[in-house]
């Protein structure tokens, strides 16, 4: 840790968020807020004068409240940087008529209550997404007592209070009686593997957590009675059985059963009612302290970073990868990378080998000192372009300008350009190229497809990112679904140009689906926003036509909704069925009609 | 910023495309469900299409190999692999046309395997009609493609690392290790994250800090 400190290649922005991002693989914009100190960072020794005069006295949040500080502290001994920082919100003011008595502890002079929050913005060619996790709250599992019974505490309490930094100097007591527990009882799976309250995914460390701390008891108190109640114990890890089976040649006691209750004993001690799976029978455990094996969630602020850098995540909310197995580190988004519990729950080994991965991911990228931009983007046709400006007005990354006053052709400028195409799909005279998704490139491949029994078959467009990837990983995940589907590749779902859809009924498809990322989601900014208002707009001449909309479908599939997308399959299937030659023949005769003889 | 032949224009049409399709068994893995010679076979005869083969492993060197040993013999002008998703193995495939001296851009992929043999493993014939199906899509795709050529663009090197836990903190210095400059975010005063607040640390048993 004092390393970053140290290093003068390593700027650290502390107290600080992302607020914005702009720009792409090579060239980020990224505006950071960092909120005040009140103590300046460089000048401050950590003397801890300050501390002593400091009248506020809140929970501490590094000793998870078992303990306390003052409203200007370090967080903790080792914190880097060393420096003291305010909590305005508890702070009493500096008006010395209130209090500023740390203003005038302060030989140094470093506090400074006229400090402001400040936006910072930082040039950077590849992000490296490392937010951590937030643990799971075991409030709300009422059976387990935490905050009913003071002697039940989560793993990371326990950490604290066998720490020799911690509230008790590693002094391990209850918190009742501030007395050494003759027996400890751990309860495994707290938040995780659960089908109720919690989260449905194993959280990976806890396991060996417990185990651990079992070791460091028996180190301590070789004859303290330890029990563990568990589900399965998974010690996969390089020299993790080993852990386990000194516990249990220790004497740790592994019950297997996680227990339906806990009831609080006249001393305080803690009543553990479990059926232990291995006998079949109830058994009750007295214990002097529990311990709760808590799991891990995504970080809290993991849903707002996603869609500032257009990232996806999987049901769990954790971050997507580009590749479970091949790009286990990267983005989808091209110069993204994810290290530790960002990305899944993990311990400290493997979120330091993801960490040094991502690192070499990100050198990789970008140690020749510049980089080959797709060249997928769009172009202007001069003599077709009539300057409406539309391209311009919906173009997610501003990539495009028209003059429409002095009548000069759009120019895209192609470093800006992502490449979604929706400029293609909204231009109204033909005059914008997609490179390599070209209105006859995509209108020839759906053709093709409906060249033969267009009637038994379903036409999908599926956006590159999520649609598209959803299907792979209905593929990865071995989901069968109706093999009339056919898809279409696309980058974004907004390059779904109306006249592909209308070429298609005319083609006598049955039924048509287009397929995105979900609002929000959007892997160019908010393309997609465009492709629900075309759809809207086409149902609507759907309607007028006499032609039944709902054989348009549009739906948002991610890159984790494998089983979404096999179900939606199998809907489409639904839907198909029910259009019968006959309807198809219709429409057909209505789509050939000339222009004018529609209305 | 600097653009680099930004071809955009089509190939002219005066001489007939001349296309090579390859039908990847993946092992068992498409060859199971579909039947890739068949594929192959009725492939064939589309349209510009001058060879038409299955093969056991496209991605594989010995299957790349032929693929480009094909294009020279044949004069091939474009590509489509039939196997796996672009997703995964289309950047392997542009680099072996790159390779071959032809545009990487000239390349098409069918997916029948995620889109195909492994979604409908209960229907090979039905799985078989349509990996033709997704193929004769492809190659009428891939006789409309253009060469394209990337453009060049500078690029900074310096990394922004999001969180200042134990991963944040180990890529910061990676990075910085190597003369890469880093912006280490953090949002609380301190870097460390929740491994600070650690006592001992498995699997070494020692403490986290």
């Amino acid at each position: 840790m004092t390393d970053v400190g140290r290093h003068p290649k390593i700027t650290l922005h502390t107290m600080s968020e992302i607020s914005d991002v702009k720009g792409y693989v090579g060239n980020f914009k990224v505006k950071i807020l960092k909120r005040a100190r009140y103590v300046e960072e460089k000048e401050c020794t950590a003397c801890g004068d300050c501390v002593k005069v400091c009248p506020v006295i809140r929970p501490d949040e590094f000793n998870m409240g078992l303990s306390s500080r003052r409203a200007i502290f370090s967080p903790f001994p080792q914190a880097v940087p060393s420096a003291y920082a305010i909590n305005i919100n508890e702070c009493l003011g500096h008006n010395p008529s209130v209090c500023a008595k740390c203003v005038e502890a302060c030989d140094k002079k470093c506090i400074n209550f006229h400090m402001s929050d400040e936006e910072i913005v930082e040039e950077v060619g590849t992000i490296i997404v490392a937010t951590g996790l937030t643990p799971y709250d075991p409030t709300e599992l009422d059976e387990y007592g935490y905050t009913r019974f003071q002697n039940v505490l989560t793993s990371l309490e326990f950490e604290r209070l066998v720490n020799a930094g911690g509230p008790s100097k590693g002094k391990l007591i209850r918190p009742t009686d501030r007395k050494p527990p003759k027996s400890v009882g751990f309860i495994q799976c707290v938040g995780s593997r659960s089908l109720g309250k919690g989260k449905e995914y194993c959280s990976n460390t806890c396991c060996m957590n417990t185990i651990k701390s079992t070791l460091v008891l028996k180190e301590h108190f070789p004859d303290m009675e330890i029990k563990v109640f568990y589900i399965d114990i998974r010690a996969f890890g390089k020299g993790f059985e080993d852990l386990y089976m000194r516990s249990k040649r220790l004497g740790v006691q592994f019950i297997r059963g996680l227990p339906g209750n806990v009831e609080e004993t006249a001393e305080k001690s803690m009543r553990v009612a479990v059926e232990n799976t291995a006998t079949g029978k109830l058994e009750f455990h007295d214990l002097d302290m529990l311990v709760l094996a808590i799991g891990m969630e995504p970080a809290k602020g993991t849903r707002k970073l996603q869609e500032m850098l257009g990232l996806q995540l999987t049901p769990d909310g954790f971050f997507l990868e580009a590749h479970p197995k091949l790009q286990p580190v990267d983005a989808a988004t091209r110069g993204v990378f994810y290290a530790g519990c960002a990305e899944s729950p993990k311990d400290i080994k493997e979120s330091v080998t993801q960490a040094s991965a991502a690192a070499a991911r990100a050198i990789r990228l970008m140690h020749k000192g510049e980089i080959l931009t797709e060249p997928i983007t769009s172009e202007i046709d001069v003599n077709l372009c009539k300057s409406c400006g539309k391209c311009a007005e919906v173009c997610p990354y501003n990539a495009i300008s028209v003059n429409k006053k002095e009548k000069i052709p759009a120019v895209v400028n192609t470093a800006a350009c992502a490449g979604c195409g929706t400029c293609a799909a909204e231009c109204a005279f033909d005059a914008i190229i997609m490179n390599h998704y070209t209105d006859d490139q995509i209108t020839h491949q759906a053709n093709s497809m409906l060249e033969e029994e267009p009637e038994s078959k379903i036409l999908v467009f599926a956006c590159n990112w999520c649609s598209y990837a959803g299907a792979d990983y209905a593929g990865v995940s071995r989901l069968q679904y109706p093999s009339n589907v056919r898809l279409i590749r696309t980058m974004c779902s907004g390059r779904i140009d109306e006249k592909f859809i209308w070429q298609a009924f005319k083609k006598r498809a049955p039924v048509v689906l287009v397929s995105g990322c979900h609002i929000g989601d959007c892997h160019y900014i908010n393309a997609n926003h465009w492709t629900e208002k075309r759809i809207a707009k086409v149902h609507k001449k759907m309607e007028k036509l006499g032609i039944r909309p709902d054989r348009l479908q549009l739906k948002w599939i991610s890159a984790a909704e494998g089983i979404l997308f096999s179900e939606f399959m199998k809907r489409m299937e639904e839907l198909r069925k029910g259009v019968s030659v006959e309807e198809i023949d219709a429409t057909v005769a209505i789509l050939e009609k000339p222009e004018k003889e529609k209305k | 910023m600097e653009a680099v032949n930004l071809t955009t224009s089509p190939l002219s049409n005066e001489k007939a495309e001349r296309i090579g399709v390859y039908v990847c068994r993946c092992g068992l893995n498409i060859a199971q469900t579909v039947d890739c010679g068949e594929v192959a076979r009725m492939a064939s005869a589309l349209e510009n299409v001058v060879v038409s083969k299955d093969i056991g492993y496209a991605c594989s060197e010995p299957g790349q190999h032929e693929i480009v040993d094909d294009i020279s013999e044949n004069s091939l002008d474009r590509i489509v692999i039939a196997s796996c998703s672009p997703r995964l193995h289309e950047p392997t495939f542009r680099q072996m046309l790159q390779r071959a001296g032809l545009n990487p851009y000239l390349l098409e992929m069918a997916n029948l395997r995620e889109q195909c043999s492994w979604v409908h493993m209960n229907e090979p014939d039905a799985a078989t009609k349509k990996a033709f199906d997704l193929v004769k899509m492809s190659v009428s795709r891939v006789r409309l493609l253009w060469p394209l050529t990337p453009e060049r663009l500078p690029l900074i090197k310096r990394t922004m690392v999001i969180g200042g836990g134990v991963a944040g903190i180990q890529a910061a210095l990676d990075l910085a290790d190597n003369d890469y400059e880093v912006a280490l975010v953090e949002k609380s005063p301190s870097i460390g994250g929740i491994m600070a607040t650690l006592d001992k640390t498995f699997p070494t048993m020692d403490c986290s800090i």
